[in-house]
C-alpha cells in the first residue's frame, strides 16, 4: 500500500511541478506582451493591462488586507491589523494606513513588488527608498491567512465542541443532524486511517491528533474553494501552514519512536556491517529519510492545493486575456473557462478530501512505524 | 520565491491556533465524541449479543415446553395405563372376593338348613315321642286291663319306634 502512496505522490510531484513551470512561463510571457501599456499606466488608470501570473500569484498568497472586490478603481477590502517586532520593539496598526502599498506609515512601507514583494520594509524619511542598514522587522501581522486561520480554528471548535457535546448529553442515540452528517467521517478516519496505520492496540492515543489534522486540512481545503470572504485564502495551501502541520507530525513520531525504531536509524539490523564503517552510510540515509517523511508531507499538501488554486484561477484569466484581445472573444472563451471551471472545482473537491485523507493516513503510518515492535531478522529480509 | 518561502508571522499563529485548537478539540470534542462512539458501538454490541442469546434461550424454552409437553402427555398416558389396570385389578379382585363370599353364604347357608333340619328332626322326634308317648298312655290306659295284648302292643310299638 505505501509504494502505491509513494508513485502518486510522485505522480503529483511531476503534475504539480509542470503545472508551477507552466504558471511562471505565461507569467512571464504576458508580462513581456503587457510592457508597451505599463509605460502608459499613468495615463490610463482604468484601461489596466490584465496581467494573469500577477493575478494568480496575488490570490494564491498572503496579504495584509483582505481584498473582496476592484470595481473602475474602486477596491473594497478588509483592512488587517498589522503587528511588528522591530528591534524587540511592538509596533502595531492598521494595514488600512498603507493605501494598498501605496504611501508609508510611520517608517514602514508595504512593498508591492521587488526583492521585498509582499513584506513590510523600513523605509527613510522621504517614505520611498527602503533603509538599507535596518534589519528587516519581524512580520506578525493579522493578515488574510492568519485571519482565515482564525476563522477556520473558531468553526472547527464551534462545530465539534458542539457535537461531542451531543454526545454527553444523549448518550447511546441515534446520530442526528450535523452530527449524523460528521460521524461516518469521523469513523472513517478511525477505521480506515488510525486502524490501518497503528493497529487497534494503539491508535486510540493518536485519535485527538489525526482527527484534528483531518478536520483542519478538510476545512481549509473547502474554505479555499469559496470565492469570496470568509473563504478564498489559500490557507492549507500556504508553505507555513503545511510546515507547522508536517512538524507536528514529525514531533509526534519523534518522541514516540521506540527502541527498535532508534535501533533502526542509528544501527540497521540486517545491513552489511562496511555500510556502517567507516562511513555510516545507512544511518545517514535512515536520517534524511527521517527528514524528508515530514519535507514530503508538507510539500505535498501546499503543492496540492496551490496547483488547484493556479489552475482554477487560470481558468479564470483565459476569460480576462482574450477579453483583452477582443471583447467577444471573451464572452466566447467564458463559457469554456467556466465549465472547466466547475470541473475542476468539482475535481478540487474531491482532492480536498484526498488531501486531508492523505495526510492523516501518512502521520498514522508513520506513527505506527515508530512503534513498531521487534521484527525477527529473517521476517526483516523478506519485508524489503 | 515568496510562495515557497515560510513566513514568520503565519508559522508563529499557526502553532500557536493549532496547539490550542488540538488541545481544546482533544479535550471537549474528540474526547467525548470517540467515548459516545465507542460506548454507543459496545452497547449496540451487547444488545444484539443479548438478543442472539435470548433467542437461542427461546428455542431452548420451546424444546423444553415441547419436551415438559411430552412428558406430561406420556404420564398421562401411563397413568391412564395404570388406571384402568387397577380398575381391572379391582374388579378381578372383587369378582373372586364376591364369588368366595357367595360360595361362603352358601355353604354357610346349607350347613343352617342342615342344621335346621337336624333340629326340625329332632323336634319332630321329640313331638312324635310325645305324642307316642300320650297315644300310648292312651292306649296304655286303655288296655292295660288285658296284660298279654299289653305286651304285644309295646313290642309292636317299639318295633315301629325303631324304623325312625
Amino acid at each position: 500500500m505505501i509504494r502505491k502512496l509513494l508513485e502518486t505522490v510522485r505522480f503529483q510531484f511531476v503534475w504539480v511541478v509542470l503545472l508551477l513551470a507552466g504558471a511562471a512561463y505565461g507569467n512571464t510571457a504576458i508580462d513581456t506582451a503587457a510592457q508597451p501599456q505599463v509605460q502608459s499606466h499613468e495615463k490610463a488608470q482604468t484601461e489596466k493591462a490584465f496581467d494573469a501570473g500577477k493575478m494568480i500569484i496575488e490570490h494564491i498568497s498572503d496579504a495584509h488586507e483582505w481584498h473582496i472586490l476592484e470595481y473602475n478603481g474602486f477596491q473594497l477590502s478588509i483592512p488587517l491589523p498589522v503587528i511588528l517586532l522591530d528591534n524587540g520593539k511592538l509596533v502595531s496598526f492598521s494595514s488600512g494606513n498603507f493605501h494598498h502599498g501605496h504611501e508609508a506609515y510611520r517608517g514602514y512601507r508595504l512593498m508591492m513588488e521587488g526583492e521585498y514583494e509582499g513584506k513590510i520594509v523600513k523605509v527613510l524619511e522621504d517614505g520611498e527608498t527602503i533603509d538599507a542598514s535596518a534589519k528587516l522587522p519581524l512580520d506578525f501581522s493579522i493578515t488574510k491567512n492568519v485571519l482565515s486561520l482564525f476563522i477556520s480554528v473558531l468553526l472547527l471548535c464551534v462545530i465539534f465542541i458542539s457535537i461531542g457535546n451531543k454526545y454527553k448529553k444523549n448518550p447511546n442515540t441515534a446520530p442526528k443532524g450535523l452530527q449524523s452528517v460528521l460521524e461516518p467521517i469521523i469513523l472513517f478516519v478511525r477505521d480506515d486511517i488510525a486502524i490501518p496505520g497503528l493497529g487497534k492496540k494503539n491508535y486510540a492515543r493518536f485519535m485527538p491528533f489525526l482527527l484534528t489534522v483531518f478536520w483542519f486540512i478538510f476545512l481549509n481545503n473547502l474554505m479555499g474553494l469559496i470565492p469570496i470572504f470568509p473563504g478564498g485564502a489559500n490557507l492549507s495551501g500556504n508553505i507555513s501552514i503545511t510546515l507547522v502541520l508536517a512538524l507536528f507530525t514529525f514531533a509526534i513520531t519523534t518522541f514516540n519512536g521506540n527502541k527498535n525504531y532508534w535501533t533502526h536509524i542509528i544501527n540497521a539490523p540486517g545491513v552489511p556491517w562496511w555500510l556502517k564503517i567507516p562511513i555510516p552510510l545507512m544511518p545517514i540515509v535512515e536520517i534524511v529519510g527521517l527528514i524528508t517523511k515530514p519535507f514530503v508531507l508538507m510539500v505535498r499538501l501546499f503543492a496540492n492545493m496551490t496547483a488547484g488554486h493556479i489552475i482554477l484561477l487560470g481558468f479564470m484569466s483565459l476569460i480576462f486575456i482574450f477579453g483583452n484581445m477582443n471583447i467577444v472573444a471573451g464572452y466566447g472563451v467564458s463559457v469554456f473557462s467556466i465549465a472547466f471551471g466547475v470541473f475542476m472545482s468539482m475535481l478540487e473537491l474531491l482532492v480536498a478530501f484526498i488531501q486531508a485523507y492523505v495526510f492523516a493516513l501518512l502521520s498514522s503510518i508513520y506513527f505506527g512505524m515508530a512503534m513498531e515492535e521487534h521484527h525477527s531478522p529473517e521476517e526483516h529480509t523478506t519485508e524489503h | 520565491m515568496q510562495l515557497v518561502t515560510p513566513g514568520i508571522g503565519l508559522i508563529f499563529w499557526m502553532l500557536v491556533s493549532f496547539s490550542l485548537v488540538l488541545f481544546v478539540l482533544g479535550k471537549y470534542a474528540w474526547k467525548p465524541i470517540m467515548k459516545g462512539i465507542h460506548q454507543r458501538e459496545d452497547t449496540i454490541e451487547k444488545a444484539l449479543e443479548a438478543a442472539n442469546d435470548a433467542k437461542k434461550e427461546m428455542l431452548k424454552l420451546k424444546a423444553g415446553n415441547e419436551q415438559l409437553l411430552r412428558d406430561a402427555k406420556d404420564e398421562r398416558d401411563a397413568l391412564l395405563r395404570d388406571a384402568r389396570k387397577i380398575k381391572e385389578t379391582i374388579l378381578e379382585e372383587a369378582r373372586i372376593k364376591a364369588t368366595e363370599e357367595s360360595a361362603r353364604i352358601v355353604a354357610g347357608a346349607r350347613e343352617n338348613i342342615q342344621f335346621e333340619k337336624m333340629a326340625a328332626i329332632n323336634d319332630l322326634k321329640n313331638q312324635v315321642a310325645a305324642i307316642s308317648i300320650e297315644i300310648a298312655e292312651k292306649l296304655l290306659g286303655k288296655e292295660l286291663e288285658n296284660r298279654q295284648q299289653q305286651q304285644l302292643l309295646t313290642e309292636k310299638l317299639l318295633k315301629d319306634v325303631k324304623i325312625n
